[in-house]
């Protein structure tokens, strides 16, 4: 099918980004396109213009940032999954994407467009969330940082208003020696997660110090499961301690009911799949 | 309209284009290059894969616009001459194609995995092709030439094809 | 090559090595593994897709469907279409109606009073699905006639859907066509040519046991890789029409279009350009060739439509979506009394070109390789308001193999039996054959002993046993499944006579013409028109061999009704066994007229004339030879040729089957579940196929395995699902879930080789043979790892959450997700569903 006509801009700056957007209430940010021209196809929404952000380089890119690491919103998925600083200091980032369709969509697919996409079956979202990641937004009024807790607020809805750019994201690096895993749970290769778990544990010993759990499609947003988090604290790192932990982390979850699975059967994955996540990325 | 600008299997276009011209539609119907084909419209199927700047890229959904100043090479672009690629020799020789209809995607697909992944096991070369559907070879066939392609560029030798009534003595 | 295959010989080969495989005698190409002909120019991007194909002056047509499942269509208004810029012509329904046609065909009238409404190519005052075209735009580019469409404007009144079939059977349920006064489309009874069955179980009286299930064929959506298109270009002056269009029956569409246009047949030409696949569904005539021919003809200019994939999903027919309920009878030692088979098949909202025969095609299939007494089919078609179903890569068979293969491996639980000893206690000895089944064909050969030996060997069918025990004594959380399907087809559609005899509306021929061109070289052509197969790979093999001719000194071409005039077209696993035996005898009778000729011209009798590898020569004077090149120059030349014998050498051949041809095989399959998530995982796939002699062993080989994919998708991934407001919710690539790579496991594939007898060449076809085995393979797979749990059955596709529910749920869930079967009484591992007769 074939998208309905639109304008079409590509500036080179922020600026100039921004200004587009607020000239034109209708208009769309335009980022590798992978969830964008698909909707244009099906018609299944009308832009009167897109603001193409190709050209801005300064969106591209990783930089250590002291304690902190950040993803400019225009990397590629491909670039994100390959980066040595991501990979030394936000793993379960590169683990996540990796996991992000297929090979051609990641060489389009940016870290701020799933970000901003904010579909809760996109694997990069729980990810954000279980890292504390701060996102930040440049509008005509400036920039603002706003926490991932607060970033996502429904299905295909963030905190950005219409006229701003989520322009890159803040990962605070995790103090101590983390391990990290990504469990996604779909039918086929190519589908979207009916689940995903994204879990970072840090070991002390024999024990779980300190874990972070975020959870894929399990609402209409991504969920932190706190109450796992909370129950692994200071447990022994075995089988047994994991596997009682893991029964909170559907606590409080309102799972949709489709295609992919009912409520009640996504909240019974993400028990079990929060159990296997947080098993392996504890070696256990 | 733009005007994009972009080296196509080695020539050089300059067209004036509506915005929302698909890649894919821009190489089809703008410059007849109709060697990649169309099978979806939500960027599953991969039919449409072409390398752009070096990556494969799904051209039904890249605008023609956002492809300005990039280099394609398409299926038609990828032998050397009359000298095939060792990803086309391959999925003759094992059998990789029936209908053809995923051939030119599935190619690009498996010439963009290798460049990454000169030696890549089985199932990489799953994953690395899982963005491409085919409906007609239950994907067997496919795997072994993208092995065997590997092999051959690494300079170790195609593999030969094999099958159930290996051919008696003769070059098939 | 002679006619060597004869059955004495045949039924001798048999005897000595059961089974065992022909190696190709040197410098023979039957059995060669050729690559293909096809290649260079499918992997170079040299392909002609019919959306390829431009014309001066090319026009872009585009349909606007129905958003509801059932409305009367109130008003249509084109007017705002028309003034967008680069519009040529809007066309709704009424505005076609007097060019269009009153219905398009449907050649398969299964009962004498079947209910057969008319379905136009444009829905005119209601539409039935949604999908269902209620006007056409025609544009200058298909950017513009996606824009239009959405200027045009219709008024609907909602009318009521009616989604499931026994709903639609029920007194009072809204009708999908008001006219017929029913959705009832025909009541098709076929009692076999065996025993009455209830008279049968009941002469067995305590001994019988009766085991009955209620198995479903979701619906699915065949999605080969290319949608459809279509191509007119109309010579206006002439009344002149070339059709290209991405089909798989160019010689049935002429036809076709004829009668449903009036357009006299001699002025239409069809082509299939290259197909990138066709799986049953590009075996009709749609509204868009219709809709394209009517629309070129009124325009005087060429027209193309291009059909979109989620537009594919709606507007080209789905497959399978059956509900079986069928019922075995056995006596208490496992000997076979006889089944029963009650089937519901959905029509979809009208009959495209061959959708009633498809459940009946099945009706042969249900007593499969298996001897017993009596048999008895009812199969009911109904009217819903969806896409219309129709042939579905096996189309019938195997919906059927599906029932017989799953219902054997409960009957063999239910007697505490070996599900394989129970088959082998049943099946049809090879020294038995040719032997008459209850459903009235004759099986000409095979041998089920020797595939299944080859198998269970190739499979390690104790060691995975082994396994399986040791998983379920340590209850692991992930079990072991082992499934088996010992399936037949009837393939090589179809003796002309049979087809009568069901009502059918043709012929099963298939025609070939060789012709041999004065510089040696052969050019062949066939009816049977290819869409991935590899026809002109193999056709040269035949000839090349049966010719004495250099394969690659051999053109084929097929797929143009100009070019190769007569045809049946491909579908049902008829290529090789009718067009390529068609194409056989076509070279023997070249051979005749060269004898003649080569006789003629070496001054000796013709009854002393051998022909070998190529040459003619004299018996006793070798020296006395002359090539069948320097026979074919010579009557092209014509200066010598015996008294009234025509010059150049061709031939023409329509070859009509005498039975059809029984491909079968033994498929073993192993899966592991995860019980926790219920995932199923295949681990191994084991297949031996028989499917006689074969000309190319890599072209069977793709066959195979893409048989299996598709067969193996229905098990575990695909359904089409409808809302109850008959919205198709799978109705992208993103929601229908078909397979990729890392989906589907390493196939195993092996053969053992029983010559068809029905043919000199001893072929049986290949096309469908792994998509009717493997679903019953792997659905028996996941059922038995989950009888530890009392679990009975799964409705396909078996989902993580299906067989997660058929474990761990309550009883209701276990019964949505098919755990028990028929009725549903109970859940228990007892056998609730056992009834003593
Ligand atoms: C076949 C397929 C499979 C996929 N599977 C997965 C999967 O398994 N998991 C997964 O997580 N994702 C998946 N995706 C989605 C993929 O990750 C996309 O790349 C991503 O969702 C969108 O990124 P993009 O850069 O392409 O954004 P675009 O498509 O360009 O934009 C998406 C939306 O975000 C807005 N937007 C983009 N960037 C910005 C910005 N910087 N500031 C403000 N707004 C912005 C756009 O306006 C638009 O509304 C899949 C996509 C495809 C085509
Ligand atoms: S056509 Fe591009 S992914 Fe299907
Ligand atoms: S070869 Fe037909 S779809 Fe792949």
């Amino acid at each position: 099918m074939i998208p309905a006509e639109f304008d079409y801009l590509a500036p080179d700056t922020v600026a100039d980004a921004v200004a587009a957007l607020a000239a034109d209430e209708d208009a769309k940010v335009l980022a590798g396109g992978q969830s964008l021209i698909p909707v244009l196809r099906l018609r299944l929404s009308y832009p009167t213009q897109l603001v193409d952000l190709r050209k801005v380089q300064e969106l591209r890119g990783v930089r250590d940032d002291g304690d902190a690491l950040v993803i400019g919103a225009m990397t590629r998925h491909s670039d994100v999954v390959a980066d040595p600083l991501v990979q030394q200091h936000a793993a379960l980032v590169a683990a996540a994407t990796a996991t992000v369709a297929d090979p051609a969509v990641r060489h389009r697919g940016t870290f701020g467009g799933a970000l901003a996409h904010a579909d809760p079956a996109g694997d990069l979202a729980a990810v954000a969330l279980a890292l504390d990641a701060e996102l930040v937004a440049e509008g005509p009024g400036g920039r603002r940082s706003i926490a991932a807790a607060d970033f996502f607020q429904d299905y295909l809805q963030t905190a950005l208003s219409p006229d701003e750019l989520l322009v890159e994201v803040r990962i605070p690096k995790l103090e101590g020696t983390w391990s990290v895993h990504y469990e996604k749970f779909n039918r086929v290769a190519q589908a979207w997660a009916i689940v995903g778990v994204a879990t970072a544990v840090r070991r002390e010993g024999g024990s779980i110090a300190e874990a972070r759990v975020g959870l894929t499609n399990m609402g209409s947003t991504p969920v932190r499961a706190t109450a796992v988090e909370a129950a692994l604290r200071g447990v022994p790192a075995e089988a047994g301690a994991i596997a009682e932990a893991a029964q909170h982390a559907a606590e409080g979850t309102t799972p949709p009911d489709d295609l992919g699975g009912k409520a009640d059967y996504r909240q019974h994955l993400a028990r079990v799949l929060t159990r296997r996540a947080v098993a392996t990325a504890a070696g256990v | 309209m733009a005007r994009v600008r972009m080296r196509v299997d080695g020539v050089v276009y300059e067209d004036e284009v509506s915005p929302r011209t698909l890649l894919t539609h821009h190489l089809r119907d703008g410059l007849g290059r109709v060697g990649t084909p169309i099978g979806c419209d939500t960027s599953n199927c991969g039919s449409c894969t072409v390398s752009m700047d070096g990556d494969s890229v799904k051209s039904c959904s890249v605008l023609a616009v956002q492809a300005d100043g990039a280099e394609i090479t398409t299926i038609q672009g990828l032998a050397d001459g009359p000298e095939w690629h060792p990803v086309q020799k391959a999925f003759r020789e094992h059998h990789g194609l029936q209908c053809g209809y995923c051939t030119p995607g599935m190619v690009m697909a498996a010439v963009d995995l290798l460049k990454r992944n000169p030696s890549p096991t089985e199932d990489e070369v799953r994953h690395g092709i899982e963005g491409n559907l085919c409906r007609c070879t239950g994907y067997q066939n496919i795997v072994k030439a993208v092995l065997s392609a590997a092999s051959e560029l690494r300079g170790e030798g195609a593999h030969p094809g094999a099958f159930s009534t290996p051919p008696a003595g003769v070059p098939a | 090559m002679t006619e060597q295959m004869d059955a004495g010989l045949v039924a001798e080969q048999i005897a000595a090595t059961p089974g065992a495989l022909s190696e190709p005698a040197d410098g023979q190409e039957m059995g060669r593994g050729r690559r293909r002909k096809e290649d260079p120019k499918l992997l170079t991007g040299q392909t002609n897709w019919t959306d390829n194909i431009t014309l001066p002056g090319l026009l872009h047509m585009a349909v606007l469907r129905s958003p509801m499942a059932h409305a009367k269509v109130l008003s249509v208004d084109v007017s705002a279409a028309l003034e967008v810029p680069g519009v040529i012509a809007a066309y709704s329904g009424a505005d076609l109606a007097d060019v269009m046609g009153a219905t398009l065909p449907c050649a398969w009238p299964v009962t004498p009073d079947m209910v057969s409404p008319p379905h136009t190519p444009l829905a005119v005052d209601t539409v039935r699905y949604v999908g269902d075209g209620v006007a056409v735009v025609v544009a200058r580019d298909r950017y513009t006639a996606a824009d239009a469409l959405e200027a045009i404007a219709v008024e609907y009144e909602q009318l009521p859907a009616v989604v499931d079939m026994e709903e639609a059977l029920k007194e009072g349920s809204p009708l999908v066509h008001e006219s017929a006064g029913t959705n009832r489309t025909f009541l098709f009874d076929f009692p076999g040519a065996g025993a009455d069955y209830a008279e049968t179980v009941a002469a067995a009286g305590d001994d019988a046991v009766v085991v009955k299930r209620r198995f479903v064929q979701q619906r699915l959506l065949p999605t080969p890789m290319e949608p459809r298109a279509v191509v007119v270009a109309p010579i206006a002056a002439a009344d002149d029409y070339t059709v290209y269009s991405a089909t798989q029956i160019p010689h049935i569409l002429r036809v076709m279009l004829a009668l449903t246009t009036g357009i006299p047949e001699h002025k239409i030409r069809v082509i299939a350009p290259d197909v990138g696949g066709g799986f049953g569904c590009k075996l009709n005539v749609y509204a868009e060739e219709v809709l394209c021919l009517v629309v070129a003809k009124k325009l005087g200019r060429p027209v193309k439509w291009t059909e979109s994939r989620s537009e594919h999903y709606q507007a080209t027919v789905h497959g399978r979506d059956q509900v079986q309920d069928i019922e075995i009878a056995a006596r208490k030692d496992g000997t076979l009394l006889g089944l029963k088979v009650e089937l519901l098949a959905d029509m979809g909202a009208y009959l495209q070109l061959v959708t009633p025969g498809v459940p009946i095609l099945g009706a042969f299939m249900f007593p499969a390789i298996y001897k017993m007494a009596a048999y008895h089919f009812t199969c009911t078609g109904v009217f819903t308001t969806k896409t219309p179903t129709d042939a579905y890569r096996g189309a019938g068979r195997p919906e059927a193999t599906f029932a017989i293969e799953r219902i054997m491996d409960e009957l063999a639980h239910e007697l505490g039996r070996d599900p394989m000893e129970l088959r082998k206690q049943n099946w049809i000895r090879h020294e038995e054959f040719p032997y008459d089944m209850v459903a009235g064909l004759t099986y000409d050969s095979g041998n089920y002993e020797a595939a299944t030996a080859k198998a269970e060997e190739m499979f390690d069918l104790d060691g995975l046993r082994r396994e399986q025990a040791e998983r379920r004594a340590r209850k692991d959380p992930v079990q072991l499944g082992i499934g088996i399907s010992t399936f037949t087809e009837m393939c090589g559609l179809a003796p002309s006579r049979v087809l009568g005899s069901l009502s059918y509306g043709a012929g099963g021929w298939e025609a070939a013409q060789i012709r041999m061109l004065p510089t040696g070289k052969v050019e062949v052509t066939s009816g049977a028109t290819p869409h991935g197969q590899g026809h002109h790979t193999a056709w040269s093999q035949i000839v090349a061999d049966a010719l004495g001719v250099p394969f690659e000194d051999v053109e084929v071409t097929t797929g143009d009704t100009d070019s190769s005039p007569k045809g049946m077209d491909t579908y049902g696993s008829r290529s090789l066994v009718v067009g390529g035996v068609a194409i056989h005898k076509a070279t023997g009778k070249v051979l005749e007229k060269a004898k003649r000729i080569a006789a003629h011209l070496l001054e000796a009798n013709e009854a002393d004339v051998e022909f070998d590898k190529g040459a003619f020569s004299v018996k006793g004077s070798p020296e006395a030879s002359m090539t069948i090149q320097e026979v074919a120059l010579a009557t092209f030349a014509a200066h010598n040729l015996p008294d009234g014998m025509e010059p150049t050498l061709d031939s023409d051949y329509v070859y009509d089957p005498e039975n059809f041809s029984y491909p079968h095989g033994t498929h073993l399959c192993a899966v592991e579940i995860d019980t926790e998530t219920g995932f199923t995982t295949i681990r191994k796939y084991v297949c031996v196929d028989d499917i006689g002699k074969i000309v190319n062993p890599v072209i069977v080989e793709g066959q195979v395995h893409g048989g299996l994919a598709q067969g193996i998708a229905q098990a575990l991934y695909e359904e089409a699902v409808y809302d109850d407001d008959g919205n198709l919710t799978t109705g992208t690539l993103v929601d229908y879930l078909v397979p990729a790579a890392p989906d589907l496991p390493h196939f195993e594939t092996g053969r053992t080789e029983t010559p068809a007898t029905s043919n000199p060449l001893g072929v049986k076809g290949v096309g469908e043979a792994g998509t009717i085995a493997s679903t019953p393979a792997v659905m028996n797979a996941v059922v038995d790892a989950l009888r530890p749990f009392g679990v009975r059955d799964v409705r396909m596709p078996a989902t993580p959450e299906r067989v997660w529910r058929a474990i761990h749920g309550s009883d209701a869930e276990r019964a949505a997700a098919g755990t028990i079967a028929y009725g549903g009484a109970s859940t228990s591992t007892t056998a609730a569903t056992q009834e003593q007769m």
